[in-house]
């Protein structure tokens, strides 16, 4: 078996005096979609920060690349090849749509996303790339986020609940994009609530609960019964 | 300190731009037509000294503006207030002095070589101190700064004594042309005010037209993200003192050969620059610019009124403008 593109040896993390995360193991291969799902407070938002250098861990706890990056901050971390569209968009307000694509590419990072290639996975931006960032749908905002970090091109994206807030609909146009994402060369780790949506787009599934994995196994093989045990804990 | 500072400034303002009595001309005229002409000549007379003063105000205007860039920046960029904001610009003004002496430069050229060194100090000062202050409480970096100030000013006077010092620039101080009847224009303000407006309109383009500036706004809006587009926060910042502290080279020579100066002059200096950021706004760099303007216009116009009221007139321009609009004229525009 090839060495995975990230592997999480027993990772911890803190807020201060709390615990967050205990001894979580994952492996995400290169080309792989790997969904983290897990109910509200289980921990998935702080195991993308973690990966993305937002949280500083043990230095051999996340090895990228069989690299070990745990201690890594943050604006290293991207130069390796990990971009992370964090919960919530964050776009920058007072740059416009195009100068928030052009910020994440910033690091000049050599790959196949540039501003014309980003604008062909979403062509609604290209009609809004004056604009600035705050006066977008949800919609497009999310669009905004991923092309953002897809600027970067990274060997691995991060993206954290990218349905948060956003119609069904678009939901499923965002989540139709991961394909030309992924051919693109980029593995993927989606944090998701919605577990459907999580299940139909990736290879493997991770359940969190309470900062531990519960439960982890291929998308197609992982019947609901475990799944909603290893959510809820009962 | 003060009433120097001002008969100096009143001197030079009338040695460099004074006003050329219009009656003077015309005086070879008759004992009749001088009489039947008086009150109109005297009505001219008058004109012309307002025009001239604010002329003059605008002038020191572009000085004060430069002041306040580097105060704005440094604020915009990573919520700091610099208190030694102030003395650094002495600082930059003692450095001139040294390296026209030693280097026998003019002291306008001496510039070439004090942007590159305040630069390297500002970026070291940065990176060593500032950026351990900077966190969620405002106050950390504020005390700091406050304690710079009081350092700087201590070894200045340690290593050039409390001797008030000129940088002396040679004809150009002095130098004159008239830009109508009874106005003249002195070379060495105008160039001054030119070189803020230069100074300001490049910040404008580097702010709003670069990846440079684009890295400074970013940051400015969110730091967090900032660095998960590989942007480390401890350079951006660096750099953003490093530019702050070339600003307030360019304006430390400019007052060095202006105005005497000694250690003690800084926190004017940060005063002036306080409320030229506060009445133009936080919102381009050309509002800064009317700042500076505004407070130089009013402390002129307060100095012709009665020369113990320059300070005063200026302090009240902005303390109406902060009763009237505390966002200052040009604002930040809201997302």
């Amino acid at each position: 078996m090839p060495e995975p593109l990230l592997d999480l040896r027993a990772l911890d993390a803190f807020y201060g005096d709390f615990q967050a995360l205990f001894g979580i193991s994952l492996d995400v291969a290169a080309g792989e979609v790997v969904a983290v799902i897990g109910a509200n407070g289980a921990g998935k938002s702080t195991l993308l920060k973690c990966i993305a250098g937002v949280i500083a861990s043990r230095h051999e706890a996340i090895l990228f690349d069989g690299e070990p990056i745990g201690d890594v901050p943050a604006h290293a971390v991207v130069a390796r090849g990990i971009a992370l569209v964090p919960e919530g968009r964050h776009l920058f307000s007072s740059l416009s749509v195009e100068e928030n694509l052009l910020i994440g590419g910033q690091l000049g990072r050599p790959g196949p996303w540039r501003l014309s290639r980003v604008y062909e996975l979403f062509p609604a931006l290209c009609e809004r790339r004056h604009a600035p960032s705050t006066l977008l749908s949800g919609g497009e905002q999310q669009m905004v986020a991923i092309g953002r970090a897809l600027m970067s091109n990274p060997k691995l994206l991060l993206c954290d609940e990218i349905s948060l807030g956003l119609a069904p609909i678009v939901v499923r146009e965002l989540y139709a994009r991961l394909p030309s994402i992924l051919a693109e060369g980029s593995s993927l780790v989606i944090v998701e609530q919605d577990i459907v949506q999580a299940l139909k787009a990736a290879n493997r599934v991770y359940c969190l609960q309470e900062g531990r994995v519960a439960l982890t196994g291929s998308a197609a093989t992982l019947t609901r019964e475990a799944i909603s045990a290893a959510y809820f804990g009962v | 300190m003060r009433v120097r500072e001002w008969s100096n400034r009143l001197s030079t303002a009338h040695s460099r731009a004074s006003v050329k009595p219009v009656y003077r001309s015309e005086s070879n005229g008759s004992e009749q037509r001088h009489e039947t002409t008086a009150p109109g000549i005297l009505k001219n007379e008058i004109a012309m000294e307002w025009i001239n003063i604010i002329i003059q105000g605008v002038l020191i205007g572009g000085l004060y503006a430069m002041f306040a860039a580097g105060l704005a920046l440094i604020f915009g960029v990573m919520r700091l207030v610099n208190i030694a904001h102030g003395d650094l610009i002495v600082l930059a003004a003692y450095i001139a002095l040294m390296t026209s002496d030693t280097l026998g430069l003019n002291p306008l050229l001496a510039i070439i070589v004090v942007v590159p060194i305040m630069a390297a100090i500002g970026y070291g000062l940065q990176r060593a101190l500032l950026n351990r202050t900077l966190g969620d409480d405002v106050l950390p970096p504020l005390l700091v700064t406050f304690g710079l100030s009081v350092i700087i000013q201590n070894a200045l006077l340690e290593f050039f004594t409390a001797d008030s010092r000129r940088l002396r620039a040679g004809a150009i101080e002095v130098a004159s042309f008239p830009l109508m009847e009874g106005v003249w224009i002195g070379v060495l303000p105008l160039l001054q005010f030119v070189v803020a407006v230069v100074v300001i309109g490049a910040l404008q383009v580097l702010f709003y037209r670069t990846a440079f500036g684009r890295a400074f706004r970013a940051t400015s809006d969110d730091q967090s993200v900032a660095q998960l587009m590989g942007l480390d926060n401890r350079h951006v910042f660096a750099l953003a003192m490093a530019l702050s502290l070339a600003i307030v080279a360019v304006a430390g020579v400019f007052i060095a050969v202006r105005t005497n100066f000694d250690p003690a002059i800084g926190p004017a200096r940060l005063i002036f620059g306080f409320e030229a950021v506060i009445i133009g706004g936080l919102g381009s760099m050309w509002g800064t610019l009317a700042g500076g303007i505004i407070l130089g216009v009013s402390q002129a116009i307060g100095a012709q009124i009665n020369p113990g009221w320059q300070l005063l007139a200026g302090h009240l321009a902005f303390l109406l403008v902060l009763a009237l609009r505390p966002e200052g004229l040009f604002p930040k525009v809201k997302g």
